[in-house]
């Protein structure tokens, strides 16, 4: 499976996302600079976290005007994939791909840690090899995390199954004591209407890797890679 | 014709503002206890050239619809300033 990483000015998590592609799931990966529009027929595009153009004006605002981000855009709407980490995130939202943005975290504070998150739904290429009862501690490092949907859309997302992963704590239960940033519905991560674009905050590739500890991140990734030599 | 716009961005009054929360209670703390409800947006200006001022404002909203300010989270408002052509 050919996977394509875009690299931003000022993405920062790019070459985690390839080393954890290619060294640890031996996929094909690709870079695809923000300035080119070529995709490089790659079945799955990337858009890594980090502080893209510096998060001027807002986060992800100036990036998702980029050259590649046209080609993204078109590759999407053909019903192609597409998953944003973190910043990768907001520039999905930014770019209409996905439904919502995000504002800044309630307390204003920018939050690096471990947290707990489960799949809401298990109808997505993303979550469909995870165990819905289990919970995935998975580090979040955002000042700009704090999920935000109108009332009609909030309603759409959870009537279609739209929502990816909620915070939760350790033991799995959903409350405001296990919401890092206000999101709403305590929403870690969300998918359009198609259920091929998907946005998540918390970094799942920065816990892949046997050595750091932690590869509950992994899980999410071998669930897309199931669901391409399933299909 | 030259104009200037002032513009400016605030976010949705539905929704949390937690630098104006914070900027709010330190009012307290410098003993403006009738300063309260505190909400900071964004102030931007810039140059645009147009036939006619209807013209300079449709750029200006446009600007503000795709880039400028985020209709999820954000309200806009402009004024137009007519400067002397360079």
């Amino acid at each position: 499976m050919k996977f394509g990483v875009i690299v931003f000015p000022g993405s920062n998590c790019d070459h985690d996302l390839i080393y954890v592609l290619s060294e640890i799931l031996g996929n094909d990966v690709v870079e695809l600079w923000h300035k080119d529009k070529d995709l490089k027929g790659v079945d799955f595009v990337m858009v890594p976290g980090g502080f893209s153009y510096g998060d001027y004006l807002r986060s992800g605002a100036i990036a998702r005007f980029s050259p590649v981000m046209e080609s993204v855009i078109d590759h999407c709407n053909q019903g192609g994939y597409a998953m944003g980490i973190c910043n990768g995130f907001q520039i999905l939202c930014e770019a209409g791909l996905l439904p919502g943005t995000l504002l800044h975290n309630t307390q204003h504070k920018f939050i690096c840690k471990n947290l707990y998150l489960k799949p809401a739904t298990r109808s997505t290429i993303v979550t469909s090899s995870l165990d819905s009862d289990r919970v995935l501690k998975i580090p979040v490092a955002h000042g700009e995390g704090r999920y935000y949907a109108p009332d009609d859309i909030l309603r759409q997302l959870n009537e279609n199954q739209q929502v990816i992963f909620r915070y939760c704590d350790q033991e799995g239960h959903f409350n405001s004591k296990a919401n890092p940033n206000g999101s709403l519905e305590n929403i870690a991560g969300v998918t359009n209407a198609g259920k091929n674009v998907f946005g998540m905050m918390p970094h799942p590739e920065r816990a892949a890797d046997k050595l750091l500890g932690n590869e509950d991140g992994k899980l999410i990734f071998k669930s897309i890679l199931n669901s391409f030599v399933g299909a | 014709m030259e104009f200037i716009a002032h513009i400016d961005i605030m976010p949705l009054d539905a929704l949390l503002d937690p630098q104006g929360k914070a900027v709010s209670s330190s009012m307290k703390n410098l003993g403006l206890e009738e300063i309260t409800n505190v909400r900071i947006g964004k102030h931007i200006t810039l140059q645009v050239s147009a036939s006619s001022k209807d013209e300079a404002e449709a750029r200006v909203d446009d600007a503000c619809k795709r880039l400028l300010a985020n209709q999820i989270m954000e309200k806009y408002r402009f004024e137009l300033e007519e400067t002397a052509s360079v």
